[in-house]
């Protein structure tokens, strides 16, 4: 594996947490809520759709993202929401601009909950190096959006050669509570607030097993075990019941992001790989008083996927990595379709600046390896692995993940299936907005730090 | 402890008889050679003694040879995955399992990879059943610029691994190198010319100039002859020697262009500066593992004859001796004329290697990108690496007189959703089970209600 270092250093990395103080910040429905004394939305999103013009997909497979697949189906996007889904026979009011999809394929647009862009950018510099604040095992304290560096050409590839529209930026896991993580809408923005998806939660990332224990054990501090992960997070979430409990008159910026999470107004996002941890874990949670959103990376969720389905966590995956590390050991291609036949929830997630260009295909690698052992799975389905699924577990599904009418008009053509290694997107839609056309060379973000430079504007 | 492994060694080699090759036709299948053409329907292979005897449309199946029909089946060369790890790790992040790099190794460019391969390696049963028969084995550099001696292997079920020790020299010469040498590209350039001219005079003064690097004359009853490098010198060598005299003579063959020199590097700059070691070095035998900027100079690498194995999908500057990567740049080299095969080296895991080149063809329908056909993807995964290693027209290729390395596959080999259904390496059969597999049988269902799990199996 000579990539395991590459993907160890992106396992270290990966530990997220993201709050939202954005949502109801001034309602009394929780004494929580009406208790916080600060500004509901700091940093608040800027984000503003670009403006679009009425348009008619029609002709094209369309895959809704929560399981429906019509065949020659229309689209109808306005304002920057859908407008209709539906058959040839869809009416297609005066003003649309009717693209023609005969061959090619829709289906919304596609979702990384588990991305590092911005804050591990390219190019891979030590200055560039902002995901891990690994200098104390729990940092809930620190916000991801702190360290996204807008500029990263990684956000324009995932857009042309992945069609993801939508994403969440976690912290690393080095440390137990990482921080909050933040969800983007995949605009090329000057600022970070410019790409902050409207009204999304926050998700706090944390992280079990080596990478805490390995990271403060090798400096002689706790926790050096995956006991002493435990213990670290308990008293941590002891200790913030109390504060949750009291007037929370004083500022606290960690003790804020978890009162968010024990309100249920934060998600959370736990790195963590071994069955037998993730049971733990969802224990952990009971007994302190907080919900796991989503496991994330979980190889082994496989081994579980009956425990998974009663507590209504996904798992966000691989289709197939493994043997990276110690903890990834058992990791197999089965994974997503053996939690899928256990009725549990699948996501499939990148971790990768790479792999965010592919995660069509990473679920048909899934999908496949579960055909092969039994396990048919519709495509229809395996699409809302990387839409819907991901936005339920990022909490934007309202808003976002599937093509339902008064939605955000988020919207991948494809040249042909979107399961099939030989695709490719062939126009990105965000908000209703083009924000990519492949076949116009100007309908590509170029980021700041790749003008004047060799291959400026290139395919890529 | 070192007494009882070597025993239990001795003793796995006693007992290991590998399996006969079979002889077996494959009909009414859909062929693709390797060799760059486009596949062909309702074709044969035939493969006897462990040799492919014939494979194409209009092919009779000699008396004799048992036939099954590939009916709905794609059937294709081994991949051959270049450059590799394989069989040097367990796990990548536990050290005392990983033999990929030496940091605190004396040695550089003497470390020899093939004394490490460990058949059983899960990575090569995965690998395996993937469709991967073929490997070249690289040692990463860690203490020097030189990372020391590649072999190639085969991912068969028996212990014969090694193909060939001692295979190729691997050197970093673009950021990586010149870190390694001291913190500058210009150190690893005057480290790099400083140790081919102590090679060369070493070579003279002890003999050994041009030895072969793949020596046949010393068998020791194992599958790995010895290195005649490394046997008794009693040359005299300058008190001002860089270079221990085991590795001078391990660039020896390099020198006289009788063993290649993987060069990596990745900026349009680097690549130039290494076409232009041949002004100095002209027998150098060299071969270019990386190439993100191949695109950039692309004729200049085509005049000069020299192969690339190049990351496919890299696109990203990841490092800024990548800054104009792009998905096109294998395509853009082809056209140029450069002999260019995939990097296994620049994917997650080897197994890869098919979904990456049916990317490249995904390219060909992209406005303004260059990919490959279909039958130039698997050939930069089969018959083009194996060219690039030494083993034209006997790997990596179903013509007459290759090796019987054929895998059969459940639909289109360069589809994700695709995999093989039976591999065979020399003609001989192979198991496809593994620990992934054996935890896929163990989870297939949840039910404890007799037993635990782990009575399951």
């Amino acid at each position: 594996m000579r990539a395991a270092i590459r993907v160890l250093l992106a396992a270290t990395a990966t530990a997220a947490l993201a709050a939202c103080a954005t949502t109801e910040g001034s309602g009394d429905s929780t004494k929580s809520a009406s208790a916080y004394d600060y500004p509901d939305t700091p940093y608040p999103s800027t984000y503003q759709p670009y403006p679009g013009v009425p348009t008619a997909l029609v002709g094209a497979t369309v895959y809704d993202g929560a399981g429906g697949r019509i065949d020659n189906g229309t689209v109808l996007f306005a304002d920057g929401k859908v407008v209709g889904v539906g058959g040839a026979d869809l009416a297609i009011p005066a003003g649309y601009t009717r693209i023609d999809g005969a061959g090619k394929f829709v289906t919304p647009g596609v979702i990384d909950i588990h991305s590092h862009l911005g804050d591990y950018p390219t190019p891979s510099v030590d200055a560039h190096s902002d995901g891990n604040e690994a200098t104390a095992p729990t940092t809930p304290e620190v916000w991801a959006e702190h360290s996204v560096w807008p500029q990263d050409p990684g956000f324009t590839r995932a857009l042309a050669n992945g069609g993801v529209t939508s994403l969440q930026i976690l912290p690393g896991s080095a440390n137990l509570m990482g921080g909050r993580s933040v969800t983007l809408k995949n605009v090329p923005s000057r600022t970070v607030q410019g790409m902050k998806f409207p009204g999304a939660p926050y998700g706090l990332k944390m992280a079990c097993g080596e990478n805490p224990k390995r990271v403060y054990g090798s400096k002689g501090r706790t926790p050096s075990t995956r006991m002493g992960n435990f213990a670290v997070n308990r008293q941590t979430w002891i200790d913030a019941h109390e504060y949750a409990a009291g007037d929370r008159d004083e500022r606290d910026l960690g003790k804020e992001t978890l009162a968010g999470v024990l309100d249920g107004e934060i998600l959370i996002h736990n790195h963590c790989y071994r069955a037998d941890e993730m049971a733990l874990v969802m224990d952990m949670g009971k007994e302190m008083g907080y919900r796991v959103t989503a496991f994330h990376h979980a190889v082994e969720a496989y081994k579980i996927g009956d425990l998974l389905r009663e507590n209504d966590v996904c798992s966000a995956i691989w289709s197939d990595w493994y043997g990276f590390k110690m903890e990834a050991y058992d990791g197999i291609p089965e994974n997503a379709a053996l939690l899928y036949q256990a009725g549990a929830c699948v996501v499939i997630h990148s971790d990768s600046e790479n792999g965010i260009q592919r995660l069509n295909q990473d679920a048909a690698k899934a999908q496949a390896a579960g055909a092969r052992m039994g396990i048919q799975i519709p495509d229809a389905e395996v699409v809302g692995w990387f839409t819907l699924n991901a936005a339920k577990a990022m909490g934007i599904a309202d808003v976002t993940g599937s093509l339902a009418a008064g939605k955000m008009a988020d919207v991948v053509l494809w040249n042909g299936d979107p399961l099939s290694v030989y695709s490719r997107p062939e126009k990105v839609w965000i908000d209703g907005a083009l924000m990519f056309d492949a076949n116009d060379p100007q309908r590509r973000p170029v980021s700041d730090f790749e003008l004047g430079q060799p291959g400026e504007g290139d395919v890529k | 402890m070192i007494a009882r492994t070597l025993l239990a060694a001795t003793a796995a080699l006693a007992v290991a008889v590998p399996a006969a090759a079979q002889d077996f036709a494959i009909t009414n299948a859909t062929v693709a050679t390797g060799d760059g053409s486009a596949p062909i329907e309702n074709a044969t292979v035939v493969v006897r003694g462990g040799k492919v005897v014939a494979a194409g449309a209009n092919v009779q199946v000699p008396a004799g040879v048992p036939v099954s029909d590939g009916s709905g089946t794609w059937v294709t060369p081994g991949i051959f995955a270049t450059v590799t790890d394989l069989g040097l790790v367990d796990v990548g992040a536990v050290g005392e399992s990983n033999d990929t790099s030496a940091r605190n190794s004396p040695f550089s460019a003497a470390l020899d990879v093939a004394t490490s391969i460990n058949h059983r390696s899960q990575h090569i049963l995965v690998s395996r059943a993937a469709g991967i028969t073929r490997a070249a084995v690289a040692p990463s550099a860690a203490s020097s610029i030189f990372a020391g001696q590649g072999a190639m292997i085969d991912l068969g079920d028996d212990p014969q691994a090694v193909d060939r020790p001692r295979a190729f020299q691997f050197v970093e010469l673009g950021e990586a190198g010149g870190r390694l040498a001291g913190g500058s590209r210009t150190a690893a350039h005057t480290l790099l010319r400083n140790a081919l001219r102590e090679a060369s005079r070493f070579g003279e003064e002890s003999g050994l100039a041009g030895g072969p690097s793949r020596p046949a004359e010393v068998r020791t009853g194992d599958d790995i002859p010895i290195d005649p490098r490394l046997v008794e010198s009693d040359a005299e060598r300058a008190t001002d020697v860089l270079l221990t005299r085991f590795d001078a003579a391990a660039l020896v063959p390099v020198v006289a262009g009788r063993q290649p020199l993987y060069v990596h590097v990745e900026r349009a700059a680097d690549i130039r500066s290494v076409l232009a070691l041949r002004q100095e070095f002209p027998r150098l035998d060299l071969v270019i593992v990386g190439a993100s900027e191949g695109w950039m100079v692309a004729d200049e690498i085509a005049a000069a004859g020299v192969p690339v194995i190049a990351d496919a999908l890299t696109d990203l500057p990841a490092r800024f001796e990548q800054l104009a990567s792009t998905q096109s740049n294998i395509g853009r080299m082809q056209d140029a004329g450069v002999k260019v095969a995939i990097n296994a080296a620049a994917m997650e895991q080897p197994r890869y290697l098919s979904h990456f080149a049916g990317n490249l063809v995904a390219l060909a329908s992209v406005p303004r990108a260059a990919g490959l056909s279909w039958g130039e993807a698997l050939a930069s995964i089969t018959s083009i690496p194996a060219e690039i290693s030494g083993f034209g027209g006997q790997l990596g290729v179903l013509k007459p007189g290759a090796a019987g390395d054929v895998v059969v596959w459940d639909g289109d080999p360069l589809e994700v959703s695709s995999a093989p259904v039976r591999v065979y390496v020399d003609g001989v059969e192979q198991p496809l089970e593994n620990h992934q597999t054996g935890l896929r049988d163990r989870y297939r269902d949840l039910d404890e209600s007799e037993l635990p799990k782990a009575y399951d199996w």
